[in-house]
Order: C-alpha cells, then sequence, then structure tokens
C-alpha cells in the first residue's frame, strides 16, 4: 500500500502521537497505556470476580423465567432428578439455554477482541469479516429459494454462509503483495458485507413472507434452541476459543505494527490467518446458534481493555467470562421484562451493555483504547 | 493560467488574480470534470427511461421549455425533480461523508458515530408505527430523532470539549441502544406497515417531487459553501491536533462546525428521502482512490456521490419494475461491488 487511508484508529485528539512511519507499522498508542488493574494479582482478583459473577448470572438464568422457580427447586432438578414439571423445564429448556448463552457470549466477546486487535481498530466488531451478511444473506436465500422455515435448518446454512463470505472477505483483502493489511481488510469486509445485506434486503422487500421470517430472525434469540443447537455448535466454539488464547501472545506483537512484529519475531501472516479462522468459527457458530447479536463483541472487549490494560492474553480471559455475564444477563432480563412475552436477547443486550460503556468512557481514567 | 514552476509530484495548474489563487490538482479537475458529465448523462437516461420510454430528442426539446405536452409533463414534472434530488442528495450525503471521515480519521466515520442515522430512524418509526402520520410527520420525527440523538451524544460524551474518541464510543452504545429498539418496533408492527417501515429505511426517493426540490435546493445553497470552506482547516486537523493547532487551526471550534454542518447535511438528506445508506461511506473512498490523493476530500467526493445516487435510483427503478427497489439498497449493493472491484485492483498495481 503506497497510500494512507485517513484510517489511524480513531485517534485521540490532544494527546501526543507517534507520527506514523507508514501504513503498515502505524502505532495507536495503544501498547502505552495500562488498565484500571496494574498488577497481576489485581487483575486475578478481578478475573475471579467476574467468574463468580457469571456463576450467579448462570443460576439466576436457570431460576428467572415465564415460570420462575425457587433455587431449592432447581438444585434439585439439576443434581436430584425427580421428574416434576420443574424439574422438566430446568433440565430440558433452561440448562441448555443458559449454556448457549455461555458459549455464544463467549464466542462473540473473544471473536470481537480478535478482530479489534488485528485490525488495531477498536471500531471493528465480527461483522467486519462479513460474518453476519454471509449468515444472513444465507439464511435470506434459505427461506426465499429453499423454503426453509425451522431453525434447525437454519443452522447449517447460516454457519456455510458465514465460513464462504469471511473467506471471501480474506482472499479480496489479501490481493497484492502486502497480503492482509487491517485497512484493506475493514474496508473490503465492510463493503461486502454491505452488498450482501443491500441484496438480503432487496429479497426480503419483494417477497413478504422472506420479510417475516428474517425480522425474527435477525433480532439475535437465545430461545427455544435446546440441546442439539449446543452440542452442534459446541465443537466450532471451543477450537476458536483454543486457537485465540494460543495467538493472543502473537497478537501482543502484532500491535506494534506489522514490521515491528515482524522484527520482534512474530509470524504476521500466519497470525493473521490463525486469527481469521477463529473469528470464522467463533462468531460464525454463535451466528448460527442466535442469529446476529450485536455490541457484546464490539463492546466487552473495550471494556476489558480498560480494566487489564493492552496485554491480548489478558483481554482474551476477561472477555471470554465477562461476554457471557452481558449476554446471560441479558437473556434473563429479556424474560421477564416484557413478561409474558420475551424480548430478544440481541435486542436487551444493547440496552444493558450500553449505559455501562458510556459510564465508563466518562469516567477519567478510562480514557485511553 | 500557467503550470506550476516547481515539481510537486503531481501535475497542478495555477491560476492567480490580484486578489486571489487557486492551485487545481490536474489528476482532480480531470477526474470532477468527468464524473460531471457522466452524471448529466445519468440524468438525461434517467428522464427517459421508464415505464414509459421517450426518445432523447424529445427530453432534450422538453427540457428547453418546447415540446408536446404529455412528454413534457412526464419529463419535467415527474422525472426531473426525482433525477435532480437524486444528484442533491447524492452530493450532499458524499460531502457528510468526508467531512466525518476527516475528522474521526477514519475510513468508517460517519454521521452514524454520533448516532445520527439510528436516532433518525427511530424518530420515522415511531411516527409510522405508534403514532401514524404522513410524509411531513415522517420527515420531521425523523429530524428530531436525529438530532435529539446526535444532542444527547454529545451532551453525555462532554468532559471539558470533546474528545473524537468519547464521542465514537458514547455514539456507538447510543445507536445500539437504539438500533435494538428500532429492531423492536419492526418485529411487534403489522407485516404490511413493517415493510413500509423497511422502505423508509432503505432510503427511497419514490414520491418526491418539486415540493422537496426547491427547500432541499435552498438549504443545499447554505450548507455546501460553508462546509467547502472549512475544508483547507480540515485537511490541517488530518495532521493531528497539536500539529493542526501550530499551524494556527483552531481545532475544536473547526471540528464543531464540521460536524455541526455534516450533520445537517446528513439530516436533510435522510429526513426527506430516509436513510440512503453507504454513499456516504463509499463515495470518499472512491473518490479518494480515483483521485490518488492521500486524504479524503470534498468537492470529487460530492460529484461522485451525485454520480452514485443518480444510476443507483436508475437501476432501483428499472430492475425489478414495476416494484420499486428502495434506492439505498442499490447504492449499497452496487456501489459496494465496486468499492471491492478498486480495493483489489489497488493492492494489486501496488504489488
Amino acid at each position: 500500500m503506497s497510500t494512507t487511508v485517513a484510517a489511524a484508529p480513531a485517534g485521540r485528539p490532544g494527546r501526543a502521537k507517534a507520527p506514523s512511519s507508514g501504513p503498515s507499522g502505524r502505532d495507536d498508542g495503544k501498547g502505552q497505556r495500562p488498565g484500571l488493574a496494574r498488577t497481576n494479582a489485581g487483575r486475578s482478583l478481578g478475573l475471579l470476580i467476574a467468574v463468580v459473577t457469571l456463576a450467579v448470572c448462570l443460576l439466576g438464568s436457570l431460576a428467572i423465567g415465564a415460570r420462575s422457580l425457587p433455587l431449592p427447586d432447581v438444585w434439585n432438578a439439576l443434581f436430584a432428578f425427580d421428574g416434576s414439571e420443574a424439574a422438566f423445564i430446568v433440565r430440558d429448556l433452561r440448562v441448555p439455554r443458559a449454556l448457549l448463552g455461555l458459549i455464544v457470549g463467549a464466542a462473540l466477546g473473544v471473536s470481537g477482541a480478535l478482530i479489534q486487535a488485528l485490525t488495531r481498530n477498536p471500531l471493528a466488531d465480527p461483522g467486519i469479516l462479513g460474518v453476519n451478511a454471509g449468515a444472513g444473506f444465507a439464511v435470506t436465500l434459505g427461506i426465499a429459494f429453499l423454503g426453509l422455515t425451522s431453525f434447525e435448518g437454519y443452522l447449517a446454512l447460516s454457519f456455510a454462509g458465514a465460513i464462504v463470505v469471511t473467506t471471501a472477505v480474506y482472499a479480496l483483502g489479501s490481493a497484492g503483495r502486502a497480503g492482509a493489511t487491517p485497512v484493506k481488510l475493514t474496508l473490503v469486509g465492510v463493503a461486502l458485507s454491505a452488498v450482501l445485506a443491500g441484496i438480503s434486503s432487496a429479497i426480503a422487500l419483494l417477497r413478504p413472507d422472506v420479510f417475516d421470517e428474517m425480522r425474527g430472525w435477525a433480532a439475535g434469540s437465545l430461545a427455544a434452541r435446546g440441546w442439539d443447537t449446543f452440542w452442534n455448535v459446541l465443537p466450532f466454539i471451543t477450537v476458536g476459543l483454543v486457537l485465540a488464547l494460543l495467538s493472543a501472545r502473537s497478537l501482543n506483537a502484532v500491535a506494534l505494527g506489522d514490521d515491528l512484529a515482524r522484527s520482534l519475531g512474530a509470524s504476521v501472516g500466519r497470525t493473521r490467518v490463525v486469527v481469521v479462522i477463529a473469528v470464522t468459527l467463533l462468531a460464525g457458530a454463535a451466528t448460527a446458534a442466535a442469529g446476529p447479536i450485536g455490541f457484546v463483541g464490539l463492546m466487552i472487549p473495550h471494556i476489558a481493555r480498560w480494566f487489564v490494560g493492552p496485554d491480548q492474553r489478558w483481554i482474551m480471559l476477561y472477555t471470554m467470562v465477562c461476554a457471557p455475564i452481558l449476554l446471560v444477563l441479558s437473556d434473563t432480563v429479556g424474560r421477564i421484562v416484557l413478561s409474558p412475552q420475551e424480548l430478544q436477547v440481541g435486542i436487551v443486550t444493547a440496552f444493558i451493555g450500553a449505559p455501562v460503556l458510556i459510564l465508563l468512557v466518562r469516567r477519567k481514567k478510562a480514557s485511553g483504547l | 493560467m500557467s503550470t506550476a514552476p516547481f515539481n510537486f509530484g503531481r501535475p497542478t495548474l495555477v491560476s492567480r488574480g490580484r486578489r486571489w489563487s487557486f492551485r487545481f490538482d490536474v489528476r482532480t479537475a480531470l477526474t470532477c470534470a468527468v464524473f460531471l458529465v457522466l452524471t448529466a448523462g445519468a440524468v438525461l437516461v434517467s428522464l427517459a427511461y421508464g415505464t414509459y420510454e421517450i426518445p432523447l430528442g424529445d427530453v432534450m426539446r422538453a427540457l428547453a421549455g418546447n415540446g408536446e405536452g404529455g412528454a413534457r409533463t412526464v419529463i419535467v414534472e415527474w422525472r426531473l425533480p426525482r433525477a435532480l434530488l437524486a444528484v442533491l442528495f447524492g452530493a450532499a450525503l458524499a460531502i457528510a461523508g468526508a467531512v466525518f471521515q476527516s475528522i474521526s480519521r477514519n475510513p468508517l466515520g460517519s454521521p452514524d458515530i454520533i448516532g445520527f442515522s439510528s436516532g433518525s430512524y427511530t424518530g420515522a418509526l415511531v411516527v409510522m408505527l405508534i403514532s401514524g402520520g404522513g410524509y411531513y410527520q415522517v420527515a420531521a420525527g425523523s429530524l428530531l430523532g436525529g438530532i435529539a440523538t446526535a444532542f444527547l451524544v454529545f451532551v453525555l460524551a462532554y468532559r471539558q470539549g470533546t474528545q473524537a474518541f468519547q464521542l465514537i464510543i458514547v455514539g456507538i452504545a447510543i445507536s445500539a441502544m437504539l438500533g435494538a429498539f428500532n429492531t423492536w418496533l419492526i418485529l411487534r408492527a403489522d407485516i404490511e406497515e413493517a415493510m413500509l417501515a423497511a422502505v423508509w429505511g432503505g432510503g427511497s426517493l419514490n414520491s418526491l417531487g418539486y415540493d422537496q426540490l426547491w427547500p432541499v435546493l435552498a438549504i443545499l445553497a447554505v450548507l455546501v459553501p460553508l462546509t467547502l470552506a472549512t475544508g483547507p482547516s480540515m485537511r490541517q486537523l488530518e495532521l493531528g491536533d497539536d500539529a493542526a493547532s501550530a499551524l494556527g487551526t483552531r481545532t475544536n471550534v473547526i471540528r464543531l462546525v464540521a460536524v455541526v454542518l455534516g450533520v445537517g447535511l446528513t439530516a436533510l438528506v435522510t429526513a426527506s428521502a430516509g436513510p440512503i445508506a453507504f454513499v456516504s461511506l463509499v463515495a470518499p473512498q472512491i473518490a479518494r482512490r480515483i483521485t490518488r490523493t492521500s486524504s479524503v476530500a470534498l468537492v470529487p467526493s460530492a460529484v461522485l456521490g451525485a454520480f452514485l445516487l443518480v444510476v443507483a435510483d436508475l437501476i432501483g427503478q428499472r430492475i425489478f419494475a414495476p416494484v420499486q427497489l428502495p434506492v439505498g439498497i442499490v447504492t449499497v449493493s452496487i456501489g459496494g461491488m465496486y468499492f471491492v472491484w478498486l480495493l483489489v485492483r489497488e493492492a494489486r498495481r501496488n504489488s
């Protein structure tokens, strides 16, 4: 690339910026900002608190719903199955739903952290590689031309769509000798996503039946998924999470810019491929299981970064725990807020997450990316 | 006119008078001229084609003011205002996009970053799906929603001056909440109403006429020159706040003025035609790649935006005729594909 898009990640005016050394060797200052927790002991303590919070949220999501159950009943249903109706509700409906929330949340959050680290753009979310658009496009085609109406039918199709489109984005984005630079990946991803979303909505607007199905799918929900969905996506998400943790170290080097990362011995090209595979698996599986859920992948990594600083290893761990908190909590809240109707989890996440984010950004210490 | 005596790397034309001087980058000027001609051509074509086709000769005669009654009515009364609005809206959106991309120093920068688009969609949806209302009520609702959201984002992000970073984060947060609310509104609505709302949300020039053209023209005549005047200062802002201050730019003032103008331009288009997606994102980037300049520029962006929207509207009207697709959906599809192709070609050429 010989030219610089005005693409330095949204900078912090008012602070001195290191002059950029070139489009690929840009230092956006991310590498120098410590988080709120400055010692590993503090970070570990915070992680412990987050894990406990997550456990409480999971337990709450088992007990609360259209029919709320007292905690002893939940306990009995889990560990002393007695065949009562409450036990069936917990075992067949709420446990798979809570566990699905857990893995989908972790997948969305970690894929967001990965894509932000890879593109060095704090505004990036997993959707930027075309995951949501690909899944949505495939589901639209499935409804319109294959006559699919069941959720299980969407699952495989949306996962396939996500993988195909992400691969296409990566292939187009890595044209030329410079390879898949962050700016190119971002722009290609956004453009291709927009094209697919445009065609999807054109189809939906020409076909009211498709429109009706799509508006339900597009809200994103964990309701009525069952154990099958959980077992179907679990292997993909597990592999994705392992790849994410393995590439965290190299991403620390990549954060310094491609040139510096190379001189530190990191293999930039290989890291990119591994990260893109991980993002595809994580976000693709999550979207296949629950529909497009925004905001989690965009925002949880920010919150994690503010707390633990720029080390990707800690960011990944925190995101892995905090993102499910947001998703499971939102899912539980969505069940009771409009009871007896349910509010889709994709709608609730923004309403719970956004105020937290605004409070954080108004804190004095938390003004770095 | 004479060529510049120094070699600045790119051919430029300099024109000096006693009180003024202009410097034209040759490639930029040529690009603008070519795309202006193409835009004019596209407008002519969109005047001639439709359910009722009219030969180009008759179109010219009707535009010149003479010609038989029927054709004249179709061209001057029905098709011309729509085509002109497409030109104006495209230019306005592209300028707004260039402003926001320059200020946020991010190719994804757009009025969305301060929550404007989702706010105006919310306003329009509330009018369409809850309170009910015609064209002007929807326009007012979207205007109110967008401006209220932008204001809210500014207030929440304010802390001893607005910093771009906080603005973006707060904007994303508020947008996400409004987006979720919009999804919910669409979900709980009747299918017919929801589809009408989705058409508005796609951005459409259907049923626009002279009633909309004159006010839009008047407002743009104020906003566009003001925005172009901030261009040089924004070039300096792109160097970073410190460097810009050192060069004598009042960074906070310029940024605020530019944001207000950018929002004003977007608000005008959104209120009249719905949120036409992607023109503001893609036109500055396409222009930058065609003119091969180092940063997004206002005038080439405007010309490209106009061209893009006219062509997109023509396609949207004709491709599934008699069903008209919202123009926003076409801009996204066509503009996006062209943009991908440009990116790939650029990468190939550089290697």
